[in-house]
């Protein structure tokens, strides 16, 4: 018997499904072919003056800062540093487009983005230095911990951002990661979470080519980073990461929309990491210097500077200045840290929980009976 | 200390029988109307009440901003919890069930338990992680892990589970106002247990870390906590046919430790074993099994001996009987203590 011989099989007429159709429009959340870019553009000459000196002279600042801690690792100073030499124009645009009251989510190699924000330079440097897990209160510049765990602050900014809206505060917080991040599941929740929460948040991607020493195109299969977003419902912006008044004038635009209730926005911001992962990697061995050259013909305190010049806004005396005064910046922070921090090894025990339990009671007698045991070793000078 | 032999004693007032997950959602409830800072968030908490209804009708008397249905991403809503405590609000996390948690683990380990540490006191995180946990429910794999050895091998969290009614609604009381991030395991096999219980004059509990005797005895103490108390008490009735006399300790928290109410029991009666279900082997019997010989070494008339399930993956529901510690193994292993000492 065959299925048309069924009894009834006649009468049978699959029903059509209801009628789809998608949820949003994908097309006004695509990024842009190129990434967008205002230096060097016919946009350039609409900039505000007073503004491009304030990103060229924390450009500057932020480059010596680099180069100083970098320094402080040859010295000992520093167990480690991830320079962002050469993302400098995204550090410092992340840390200027925000307001006081909103919050900054830094990865760790964001500690520049974090200095700009007006975190103390030395106290900025405490878990890299190795002193001290976070050497800052993150409330008082709402920077969140400078950590280590690759994305996992993204939800945290979520999470914050989606409290302060509760609350009734226009709060926008802004989270980076690189491009590495982008891979990690918490990458992943925390956009979803976002967009589906509608949270006033900007996910800042810095695509600086290499994760150590895995290049983009074994990262992902997707045309860029900014079209994650697509996925998730919220637009993806293309930047030049490295043209700092194009970065100022994206996230300024991310923020905004974010603040007035618009929802998140993810930018991949293109740029390039000219050193190495950190000062303990060797890039050479998965990069060829014509391709870090051919970057370094389009460094972003060149591009800023060629602008500046141009228009007559800034001469050699004035280049001079800046470099003078970042050159103080980096001296001061050189004689900081050259000082010993003072530690109390006790404190291992003071911020485990809010009251201590009797196991480590027991245990910080058992450390402070082997400091008192050591004294009179050091006193005897031995 | 009581020394009823009763698990579930009877409260003064109006008191009529209440299931252990009733206990939960008025804790739950309570918390909310005292302190508008307290959020629960998670997959299926909203409209439908959660899988097994503890936070049934909060989002409608709180609103869907503070009993919010999440997308289904462990890691995502423990990382999200983060960032709403870092903005000051006290957010409970719901886990549907036990291993559905380990998703969030990094979360959990990377950042809950280590902010108050990493931030010097400066940004302590007061988050309850809800996490329904054990077996004998007849679930499929990854619905009865026991995950309590994972959270107490990480400095920072409180691990708490209630074993009766009464502590339910207490401890998840104390653990919502704690300032410290908490990990409150629920034994699921106990969700529809019921005892007399009274939500107008609800349970003050200590604070947590504190184990209470739930039985008191001279030849031996069994030291357990959560689903596998009702083991223990009914283990510790069948003895007194045998001519043992039991003492059975509720340990109620496993971070922190009660070191004196259990090494005090021990000092007493001279044999102690330790029942859970979790596997013996790396968990959290092992620890106590050492802290009671470091302690009561002299008064010891026996090794203390553990009865825990097996070291597998948790099995199939028709073989979980097999694996679970019953009675009769509590029993043996009774039994055993009093052939070391040679009676």
């Amino acid at each position: 018997m065959t299925v048309q011989e069924l009894p009834g099989a006649a009468a049978y007429r699959p029903t059509p499904p209801p009628a789809w159709k998608p949820l949003t429009d994908p097309a006004p959340l695509l990024p842009d072919p190129e990434p967008y870019r205002v230096l060097g553009t016919d946009a350039a000459a609409d900039a505000d003056p007073a503004l491009l000196l304030r990103l060229y002279t924390e450009l500057v600042r932020g480059r010596r800062y680099n180069a100083q801690a970098t320094a402080l690792t040859k010295q000992g100073r520093l167990a480690v540093y991830p320079s962002s030499t050469g993302q400098e124009a995204c550090e410092i645009a992340a840390a200027l487009v925000l307001e006081d009251r909103d919050w900054l989510f830094p990865s760790y190699r964001d500690t520049l983005a974090a200095v700009a924000r007006g975190l103390d330079p030395v106290e900025a440097l405490s878990l890299l230095r190795g002193d001290r897990h976070t050497g800052y209160d993150p409330r008082e510049h709402r920077v969140a911990p400078l950590c280590t765990p690759l994305a996992n602050q993204l939800p945290h900014a979520v999470g914050l951002a989606h409290a302060a809206r509760l609350k009734g505060d226009d709060v926008v917080a802004l989270a980076m990661v690189g491009d590495g991040g982008t891979s990690e599941g918490d990458f992943h929740e925390a956009l979803n979470f976002a967009a589906v929460w509608q949270a006033p948040v900007v996910f800042l991607v810095q695509n600086n080519g290499f994760a150590i020493s895995v290049p983009l195109a074994k990262q992902t299969a997707a045309p860029s980073l900014a079209h994650k977003a697509v996925g998730y419902g919220m637009p993806g912006r293309l930047v030049d990461g490295n043209d700092a008044v194009a970065m100022h004038q994206v996230l300024g635009e991310a923020v905004a929309r974010a603040r007035s209730g618009g929802g998140p926005t993810l930018v991949e911001a293109v740029t390039y990491r000219m050193d190495a992962h950190t000062n303990a990697d060797d890039a050479t061995r998965y990069r060829v210097a014509e391709e870090v050259e051919a970057w370094r013909a389009h460094d972003p305190i060149r591009l800023l500077e060629g602008e500046l010049t141009g228009r007559g806004l800034l001469g050699d005396d004035g280049i001079e200045e800046v470099r003078e005064a970042a050159d103080r910046m980096a001296a001061g922070l050189r004689e900081r840290m050259n000082t010993d921090p003072v530690l109390d090894p006790m404190d291992l025990f003071a911020h485990v929980y809010a009251e201590q339990t009797t196991q480590l009671r027991e245990q910080a007698a058992q450390l402070r009976a082997e400091l008192d045991a050591e004294r009179p070793e050091q006193e005897n000078g031995r | 200390m009581s020394s009823a032999t009763v698990v579930e004693a009877g409260r003064p007032g109006r008191t009529k029988p209440a299931t252990m997950a009733q206990a939960l959602g008025r804790a739950l409830r309570d918390s909310m109307a005292e302190d508008p800072a307290v959020h629960v968030l998670g997959e299926d908490v909203g409209t439908l009440g959660g899988v097994f209804r503890i936070t049934d009708g909060l989002a409608k008397e709180f609103g869907e901003d503070r009993c919010t249905d999440t997308p289904l991403a462990e890691a995502g809503i423990l990382g999200a919890a983060v960032g709403m405590a870092m903005y000051g609000l006290r957010p409970v996390v719901e886990m549907q069930f036990d291993a559905f948690a380990y998703p969030a683990f990094e979360q959990l380990v990377s950042h809950v338990a280590k902010m108050r540490n990493r931030t010097r006191g400066a940004m302590p995180l007061p988050i309850t992680v809800r996490v329904p946990y054990g077996g004998g429910i007849g679930g499929v794999e990854h619905h009865s892990d026991s995950s309590e050895a994972y959270y107490m091998a990480t400095p920072g969290l409180h691990v708490v589970t209630p074993a009766t009614v009464d502590d339910a609604y207490g401890l998840l009381r104390a653990s919502i106002a704690s300032d410290d991030p908490v990990v409150f395991l629920e034994p699921k096999r106990l969700y529809w247990s019921k005892a007399a219980w009274s939500p107008d004059s609800p349970s003050v509990v200590e604070p947590i870390g504190r184990a209470v005797v739930r039985r008191s005895g001279r030849s031996a103490t069994l030291i357990t906590y959560g689903p596998s108390l009702p083991v223990c008490m009914e283990a510790a009735e069948a003895a007194g046919a045998e001519g043992w006399d039991l003492e059975v300790v509720d340990l109620r928290s496993l971070t922190p430790f009660d070191d004196e109410t259990v090494a005090a029991s021990v000092r007493r009666t001279g044999r102690a074993v330790v029942v859970h279900e979790s596997s013996g082997f790396g968990g959290p019997g092992g620890e106590i099994a050492a802290r009671i010989t470091e302690r009561c070494f002299h008064h010891l008339e026996a090794p203390v001996l553990r009865v825990a399930g097996f070291d597998i993956p948790y099995p199939p529901p028709m073989l979980e009987r097999h694996h679970l510690p019953g009675v009769d193994r509590v029993l043996d292993a009774v039994a055993r203590l009093q052939w070391e000492a040679g009676s």
